[in-house]
């Protein structure tokens, strides 16, 4: 098995697909339009598989990276094509593999403009994505993680609403800041180092007061993309000029590059630093916990009200990850999957009545529990996780993070704890606004509920839901031994004394394997 | 086979859920009804058989299904705990849900989703067997949440109605208050104990007594700490002053939803949970003592609003709320058995009085105000008889259910010899008059007297189908003879073999041994309070029925404030809902567009327009401009040049 360069496959097999896509236009339009659907379904369906034979043949002992693979890209730069996965980062490429059918699918019958161009974006994004988690050199990851942002681009710009311009100027003004700040920093780390390499970055000690500087550059570029307060706001307007799978795409992985890179960079290359910056994230997590759960309560537009509810539940995870303790980052770990679920499914169902009346005003609807008793339970499963019910996969990701957080600091759980009224009050809300009440408007009384395409894909995002809520196990499994070491070797950082980081370090990779 | 017996229990009413609920197009309305009824009477008589053995075989068990969380040092796994106090609770559960779903036969016949309504049913029987056999906190919080949520999905079961939605929301979110605290108590026992599991950690709380947390710079008891927050939960799911708002309106779902959830069950799991925490309990008297105020402020608000409303359901919803009171304050004098029997008690006559409500509202054709109805008496003779029976029973009549659990509750307050337990004394025997009294009213005025309806619904006035009387009966006989058949169980000389080790209590603490040795005058007060209740209400509503408007006239404000609550929903609206509305649009257009944007993406664009502009502006096309600024600029260079060589 190990032959093959699976992971390189699994990387590049999108972009394959994209080619053909591309070469094959010959037809009539609908012909070369069903084709590329086709060609883009069976690819992801594929790298789907090809993801889960990775996770069957994933070590979950071990903490080390594995399917690794290496090649001299830029010799004389010293710059190297170098990917491998660990448990951090597998839980990723698995659901952003998961969800990219779901997207086609989707799109399937709701895209009609452009359709070989729709696809291409979207698997080209696809390899970008997974290259992206499977990344071992800084600059293969810079190029993956701002590579991503070109084909989100265009679905928002080609195939987004009325406002799209505006949406996409203001992503690109707050990521083009982080971006500046990061490749500084990635350069400097280069320089210092004489390699790009990540691994070798982990393992080099910085100097603190430079760790500082390096700190905030990456900060500067991971807060935004996750987003954290208050450099979220072009996360409202980018969702609402998406397309539906644009947008799912977006809140269930794109916001978890943020969110990835605090766990690969910031927390094991820079430990004084995170220690030292820990309390303002802290302070920036419960705000951005409460301000948008607040916000989210006086939103009109069905979008724009999840996408305020992704940046409160965006909260929890940079929360999670900055109490630096081995609950709080696994709660934040799962919280990110969770949240690419249920954030997931809550677009798509935006989606679905979206396609049928075209408008996203929570006032224009009312009473679709009447024509859509189908849809109904699937929003109200949704809603219901998204406020992290027990059972459910957002509660989880939610406990553990607060677990987490109570070591470390009291008052900072109870104010994320509120979070989860408020995170009732503006989902419980919107339903009843959507799905309760009379069926009374006229343009309302004919829509139909969900067609079996839907259901196949609320089904089995639900299914997941569930499945992590009741026994999350096999996601904890894969993620702790990676999540522990990074909080020894962040331990050992804190206090540190050299022959005895050496003896632990033997000591753990034993005591790991036995 | 006892463990096989429990998890058909526990899972027959999730099955009959799913059934009833996905497969409504092969059951049908009679089908769904079927299954669940079928399924809720294997469940019952697994119970049974799951009470004997425990209780009569001792065969406590803790029993792991599979893992649910476990990270680091947290450790939790899905199971069952059997002891006594659980057995206890399956019983009650799936004895009232069994009679709540048969009566909804009736009950519901012409609504037009009965699936979903038994399927909801059954799902929330599921989550509170679920509750009541959790073997650690968090899955009793899966349980409790989940309560939650089948309380939510029934009151607002009527989806079409307003006010069913506005009520199942605010019952999921006042909980959900609640529920902070449970979450922040399960922490707390955590980073003391290092685990959440039941017969991990409560016994070992007297190891734990100075230890001490820092909380907002104070440093407090931990121990204290963890049963407070705790108790919050508890306070909001089972409607205790401050956050009982939800529970009168929760009075919008179905008659027999108020019946199984707001009354015999659900409401009770607070109670439950501190009961199964007695062993921590012990070792917290602040908390205790907290627990006492909340439940006798409770007992008294709730029965003084009680007697001032109209809505019969609403009525006995604020008559449970004050009974939970009396059971919490039980609770704060080391008396959990004493809780633990009203609670079950209260489950028969309360969960009667319910669905009699119910009977009534149905023979009314839907009518709810107790103004408008009289002089039925004789033509719902069965329902009168019931609801007498519930009455007589809730207001504390020898013989009757009530009676046993409210006087060992009293007796153990006096006996406690503590000050607020002896506080908490009166307080419950002044609320026994106001219990007499307002269950009384609610009979007089219902049933006697001169019929308030119009023709149309008098002359539709008929007794209720066997459906809805077979469950009525079952729980008459529960409510007269579960107070002196389990008196001796629960609360007499055999307790301690009955309990074992499911409820601990300090030596010192053993009210209710106090209890059985307290003077006879303090045994006959509340009987006396009853007594005065009683003729009070005879006296205002069948002799001079002037007299309520007159005290209703010289108590004027007073009675305004009472008849309105005590103005809680009103206070709340002001002080939280509306200020979060309206602090959510002001960060949203002032803080996130006018500040955040104004000055970051929209700034900047706006500041590099105007830069632009103003470098337009340079760009004229005529020469003289393009000649003066070099000639400036000259003369700036010169300038600075000799100033820096100067």
């Amino acid at each position: 098995m190990l032959s093959l360069p699976l992971l390189s496959i699994t990387i590049f097999l999108p972009l394959i697909g994209a080619m053909a896509i591309m070469i094959n236009r010959g037809g009539s339009k609908d012909i070369t339009a069903e084709n590329a659907r086709w060609v883009a379904l069976w690819t992801s369906v594929v790298t789907f598989v090809l993801s889960i034979v990775i996770w069957a043949n994933f070590d979950d002992g071990i903490f080390k990276f594995q399917f690794v693979e290496k090649f001299q890209w830029m010799p004389l730069l010293n710059i190297n094509y170098h990917v491998g996965i660990d448990g951090i980062s597998l839980p990723f490429i698995l659901l952003s593999t998961f969800l990219t059918p779901i997207c086609i699918l989707s799109s399937w019958k709701s895209v009609q403009k452009q359709v070989p161009e729709y696809m291409v974006a979207f698997l080209v994004m696809e390899t970008l994505i997974i290259g992206m988690f499977s990344s071992l050199d800084l600059f293969i990851f810079y190029i993956f993680f701002e590579g991503v942002l070109i084909p989100m681009y265009l679905i928002i710009g080609i195939w987004g609403g009325p406002n799209r311009v505006y949406a996409s100027f203001k992503f690109f003004l707050y990521t083009l800041l982080g971006s500046v700040l990061m490749l500084l920093a990635i350069i400097y780390i280069y320089y210092d180092l004489g390699s790009s390499d990540i691994p070798l970055a982990i393992m080099t000690p910085f100097d603190p007061k430079v760790q500082i500087w390096l700190w905030l550059a990456f900060f500067a570029s991971f807060a935004v993309k996750i987003p954290m307060w208050p450099v979220h706001t072009w996360l409202p307007d980018a969702h609402v000029e998406a397309p539906t799978a644009g947008s799912v795409i977006l809140a269930a992985v794109l916001l978890k590059m943020g969110g990835y890179g605090f766990l690969r960079f910031s927390v094991p290359m820079f430990p004084e630093a995170s220690e030292y910056f820990a309390p303002f994230v802290f302070t920036l997590s419960v705000i951005a916990i409460i301000y948008t759960s607040l916000v989210a309560l006086a939103q009109t537009d069905m979008k724009k009200l999840i996408a305020y509810s992704s940046v409160a539940h965006m909260g929890f995870v940079t929360l999670g990850i900055f109490t630096l303790g081995s609950y709080g980052i696994q709660g934040a770990v799962i919280q990110m999957i969770s949240h690419g679920l249920i954030s997931a499914g809550l677009f798509l169902a935006v989606g679905v009545v979206y396609d049928r009346i075209h408008t996203r005003e929570i006032a224009a609807y009312g009473g679709l529990v009447h024509n859509m008793p189908l849809y109904a339970r699937a929003f109200m499963v949704l809603i219901l996780a998204s406020s992290g019910l027990p059972g459910t996969s957002g509660f989880v990701g939610e406990f553990l993070v607060l677990l987490g957080t109570y070591e470390v600091s009291k008052t900072f759980t109870i104010l994320a704890a509120t979070g989860m009224v408020l995170g009732a009050a503006y989902g419980l809300w919107l339903y009843r606004r959507v799905i309760f009440g009379k069926l009374e408007k006229p343009e309302l009384l004919s829509i139909k509920d969900l067609t079996s395409n839907e259901r196949w894909t609320f089904t089995s995002l639900i299914v997941l839901i569930l499945w992590i809520g009741l026994y999350p196990m096999p996601v904890l499994n894969l993620i702790s031994p990676s999540v522990e070491h990074m909080i020894h070797r962040h331990n050992l950082a804190m206090n540190p004394d050299e022959n005895w980081i050496e003896e632990e370090e033997q000591t753990f990779e034993i005591a790991r394997k036995s | 086979m006892v463990i096989i017996a429990a998890l058909i229990t526990v899972f027959s009413p999730l099955i009959g859920a799913g059934m009833a609920g996905f497969c409504e197009r092969w059951l049908n309305d009679q089908g769904s009804q079927r299954v669940t009824c079928g399924l809720m009477i294997l469940a019952t008589l697994a119970s049974f058989y799951v009470f004997k053995q425990v209780v009569f075989e001792g065969q406590y068990i803790t029993y792991k299904l599979f893992t649910w969380i476990q990270s680091d040092g947290f450790d939790v796994s899905w199971g069952l705990q059997l002891d006594t106090l659980t057995v206890v609770m399956l019983s009650v559960v799936t004895l009232v849900s069994t009679t709540v779903h048969v009566y909804s036969i009736g009950y519901m016949k012409h609504d037009k989703s009965i699936p979903r309504f038994m399927s909801y049913l059954s799902l929330f029987t599921f989550f509170m067997l679920a509750l009541v056999s959790a073997p650690n906190l968090l899955q009793m919080f899966f349980g409790w949440e989940g309560v939650g949520l089948a309380s939510y999905l029934l009151i607002g079961f009527w989806y079409d109605k307003p006010s069913a939605n506005a009520a199942a929301i605010k019952a999921f979110l006042v909980n959900r208050v609640g529920d902070i605290g449970f979450v922040l108590g399960i922490f707390t026992v955590f980073y003391i104990f290092n685990t959440v599991q039941f017969n991990e950690f409560l016994y070992k709380s007297p190891f734990f007594v100075n230890t001490s947390i820092e909380l907002f710079g104070w440093e407090l008891d931990a121990i204290t700490l963890a049963c407070l927050f705790l108790f919050v939960g508890a306070m909001g799911k089972s409607a205790q002053l401050g956050l009982h708002t939800w529970l009168p309106d929760a009075m919008e779902g179905p008659t027999p939803v108020s019946a199984l959830i707001h009354a015999a069950t659900m409401v009770t799991a607070g109670v439950f949970m501190i009961t199964r925490l007695s062993p921590m309990l012990e070792y917290a008297p602040i908390a205790r003592d907290v627990i006492i105020v909340v439940g006798a402020a409770t007992a008294l608000f709730a029965a003084t609003v009680a007697c001032t409303q109209f809505d019969i359901k609403r009525i006995i919803a604020y008559s449970t709320c004050s009974q939970l009171g009396y059971m919490f304050m039980a609770a704060g004098v080391s008396a959990y058995g004493a809780s633990v029997f009203h609670l079950t008690t209260h489950a028969f006559f309360k969960a009667m009085l319910f669905l009699g409500a119910g009977s009534v509202i149905h023979a009314m054709s839907d009518e709810h105000d107790i103004r408008r109805m009289g002089g039925i008496w004789s033509l719902i003779p069965i329902t009168y008889t019931i609801m007498w029976i519930g009455s007589l029973s809730l207001a504390g009549f020898p013989f009757f259910s009530g009676h046993y659990s409210k006087d060992i509750i009293l007796e153990s307050l006096w006996g406690s010899g503590h000050f607020l337990g002896q506080m908490g004394y009166i307080v419950g025997v002044a609320v026994v008059v106001l219990t007499a009294f307002y269950s009384l009213r609610l009979l007089f005025v219902t049933f006697h007297g001169k019929p308030r309806a119009d023709e149309m619904v008098m002359s539709h006035v008929h007794e209720s189908p066997v459906s809805m009387l077979a469950p009525l009966y079952i729980l008459a006989i529960g409510s007269i003879i579960s107070g002196f058949a389990m008196f001796d169980w629960f609360v007499g000389e055999g307790r301690r073999v009955f309990w074992a080790s499911s409820i601990f209590v300090i030596a010192e603490n053993d009210t209710i041994e106090a209890a059985h040795q307290t003077n006879i005058w303090i045994k006959l007060t509340p009987l006396a309070a009853a007594l005065i209740g009683v003729g009070l209400a005879f006296l205002m509503y069948i002799s001079f029925k002037w007299v309520p408007g007159l005290i209703t006239r010289i108590l004027g404000p007073i009675y305004t404030f009472v008849y309105n609550k005590w103005y809680f929903d009103e206070l709340y609206n002001a002080l939280i809902v509306n200020p979060a509305k309206s602090l959510g649009r002001l960060l949203w257009i002032k803080g996130d567009k006018a500040i955040i944007d104004g000055f970051g993406p929209d700034g900047m664009s706006n500041l590099s327009l105007s830069f632009g502009a103003v470098l337009c502006r340079l760009q004229s096309g005529y020469l003289y401009h393009y000649a003066f600024a070099m000639i400036i600029g000259l003369a700036l260079i010169m300038g600075w040049f000799f100033w820096v060589l100067g």
